[in-house]
């Protein structure tokens, strides 16, 4: 049994790791995550490289919708927009090193334009400007053949480090966790910061913000630009991941798939956006799995498949809505209470 | 001339149907204050009862009709009570996720009943073509608009002198007030969820039949949103005259610049619109207080 923690200051209260406990478990956790490719199968990393590069992403939305309130569906494009730069960046010339921070860069800027309505419009309204926005972005990852490749996509060279070369999941693997890492570890960090609270302050309420002395115009700007930044990188990565890649792969249906991993982890925590997308990811590969093992006794169930998976995220996303609305994050937090305080009843 | 008069005559007709989709958007918005991502793929659920009615079950057109109604309308009352009353005074990011939630259910739905294949249900309007000199009319088209100006019409009648619209009108503006004047606030939302279901299923129906019936027909109420942010979002005669404008520059879009104009006209128009006036033309320009 654990005792409680009780804290005496602001700044303790701040800490990013409030025990020992807690930092012993933190290292434990990154040794087993970046001994994996050591351990794990082929399969297993294939999927953990996906599910580290949508926690970037899904990072990226969180402070975006969970932080500072502003809705966006334009996450998806903003992820293209980062894959194709880096396509285009890497077939100049332009090193690994430089393409993917300029991916991010430009996405931001991009998230810096599609932000600007949230200046006279929010909640819903923003909804609908960024839709339009995700719109128009597709339509040109589509028509602008000369950069995009149009329809038929185009392809990204490797990711090469000083003459290493990330080929292979293995090696992909530690480039995206490094990434995951340091953006984990940046959103956290930038939560507790002068920004994060004004974030917070604005998603609250943004004009009792503005009294406050919280400038809104680069607030809400700011919240955009870091997202679409995170999804920028998230792009690159899955570029440099996937190695081609076509304008399908950032339809409307990527965009609410990141909202619904912020929701079913629990909007504006990162650890909600970390559990949120790993989740998200494994539940069509646990249905695959579902369909294969039954498919002896019902023969048909494969074409099922893709409905069935629409079905079950529509009904997850409703179910943590009605039911936990503050998502796998405080699912989690129950679960490790239990534990610090057994044997007493919380 | 000849060209830009049938390109305009034919806008305005496909911007009739885009009023009923865009009706079904609005009641919902300002009944309830939730604005629903589903209301594409209630239309295209309701399309579907449609066609197994008459095609399966090899049900007269207008029982299949009223029976697709039926339908629809217990399935708004189901998912009023279970998913949007739970979610009442939930930030806008949750209530809106569950609509896109809904939609995904019911997509996935669709498909795994009847597939991914379009089909072709019967018709509940005559098919003669109308001609204007030289300029020729389908009839599905003459006959969608008829439908659709009628029952706008009539909605719009309903709200202004019936008890029950007047009710609604109510809930719709104050619902605090509305219940201490002895209106059952529940009822009236349930009673909106219904009819914006019903005409929902009526614009599936009319789409379906004279273009076809594919999963497809669900994305096309997307387009529908740059007609709602046009008109302002909580004006049921803005969604209307909107419709109409919008349907009018897609149309010339299509006719002049090419049929792929059609894919991102409506989205720079709703981005064109969010920045210069972002109430619409007839919406209410919103005043917040601390």
């Amino acid at each position: 049994m654990r005792t409680g923690v009780f804290h005496e200051s602001f700044r303790a209260e701040e800490r990013l790791w409030d025990s020992s406990t807690q930092r012993r478990w933190m290292l434990a956790f990154l040794l087993a995550l970046f001994t994996m490719p050591l351990w794990g199968s082929d399969y297993l990393l294939a999927m953990a490289c996906i599910v580290g590069i949508h926690v970037i992403a899904t990072l990226g939305l969180n402070l975006t919708t969970g932080n500072a309130g502003l809705i966006s569906l334009a996450h998806g494009a903003f992820v293209g927009v980062g894959c194709y730069t880096v396509a285009w960046l890497g077939k100049h010339g332009v090193p690994f090193w430089l393409a993917l921070p300029a991916a991010g860069l430009l996405s931001a800027a991009l998230g810096l334009v599609v932000g600007l309505p949230s200046l006279r419009v929010k909640g819903i309204y923003l909804a609908v400007a960024t839709l339009a926005a995700h719109f128009v972005l597709t339509f040109v990852f589509r028509e602008w053949e000369p950069v995009t490749g149009g329809v038929p996509g185009t392809s990204i060279p490797r990711a090469n480090l000083f003459g290493f070369e990330f080929h292979g999941d293995r090696r992909n693997f530690y480039l995206i966790f490094t990434v995951a890492f340091v953006a984990a570890l940046a959103a956290r960090n930038l939560g507790r910061s002068r920004f994060g609270r004004a974030f917070v302050a604005v998603r609250e309420r943004d004009f009792s913000a503005e009294i406050l002395g919280v400038h809104l115009l680069s607030t809400k700007l700011l919240a955009f630009a870091i997202g679409a930044f995170y999804a920028g990188v998230a792009g690159g990565l899955l570029g440099y991941f996937y190695g081609a890649i076509t304008p399908e792969y950032f339809a409307l249906t990527l965009s609410v798939f990141y909202l619904a991993a912020v929701i079913v982890g629990g909007l504006g925590t990162v650890l909600g956006s970390i559990l949120g997308a790993l989740f998200m990811t494994f539940v069509p590969e646990a249905l695959r799995l579902a369909a294969h093992l039954s498919s002896q006794w019902f023969p048909g169930v494969a074409a099922l498949l893709l409905p069935m998976g629409q079905v079950v995220f529509g009904a997850l996303i409703i179910g943590f809505l009605v039911f936990e609305p503050h998502g796998l994050a405080a699912i989690w937090g129950r679960i490790r209470r239990t534990f610090h305080l057994w044997p007493f009843k919380t | 001339m000849s060209e830009f008069i049938e390109y305009s005559l034919l806008g305005l007709l496909s911007g009739g149907v885009t009023a009923l989709v865009a009706l079904s958007f609005v009641l919902i918005y300002k009944g309830t204050g939730v604005v629903n991502f589903a209301v594409g793929e209630v239309m295209m659920l309701g399309a579907y009862f449609y066609y197994a009615g008459t095609v399966t079950f090899g049900l007269a057109p207008w029982l299949a009709f009223i029976g697709s109604m039926a339908l629809i309308a217990l399935l708004a009352m189901v998912v009023e009570r279970a998913v949007l009353r739970p979610l009442s005074g939930q930030p806008v990011v949750a209530v809106l996720m569950a609509t896109i939630g809904l939609a995904s259910i019911i997509h996935g739905g669709v498909e795994a009943v009847w597939g991914g294949d379009t089909y072709s249900p019967p018709t509940l309007l005559p098919r003669t073509p109308l001609m204007l000199g030289d300029i020729l009319i389908p009839g599905t088209a003459l006959g969608n608009f008829a439908v659709a100006a009628l029952l706008i019409g009539g909605f719009l009648a309903f709200f202004r002198y019936s008890k029950t619209g007047i009710a609604l009108r109510a809930t719709a503006s104050d619902p605090v007030t509305a219940a201490t004047l002895g209106i059952n606030i529940n009822r009236a939302q349930r009673l909106t969820w219904v009819l914006s279901g019903l005409v929902g299923t009526v614009a599936g129906v009319l789409i379906a039949s004279s273009a076809g019936l594919s999963p497809l027909l669900a994305s096309a109420a997307l387009g529908v949103f740059a007609a709602i942010i046009l008109g302002g979002m909580d004006s049921v005669l803005g969604a209307i005259v909107a419709s109409l404008i919008v349907g009018w520059v897609e149309a010339l879009g299509a006719g002049y610049l090419g049929g792929k104009s059609r894919d991102i006209v409506p989205y720079v128009v709703v981005l064109a619109i969010l920045v210069i006036r972002p109430y619409g033309i007839f919406g209410t320009r919103g005043i917040e207080r601390l």
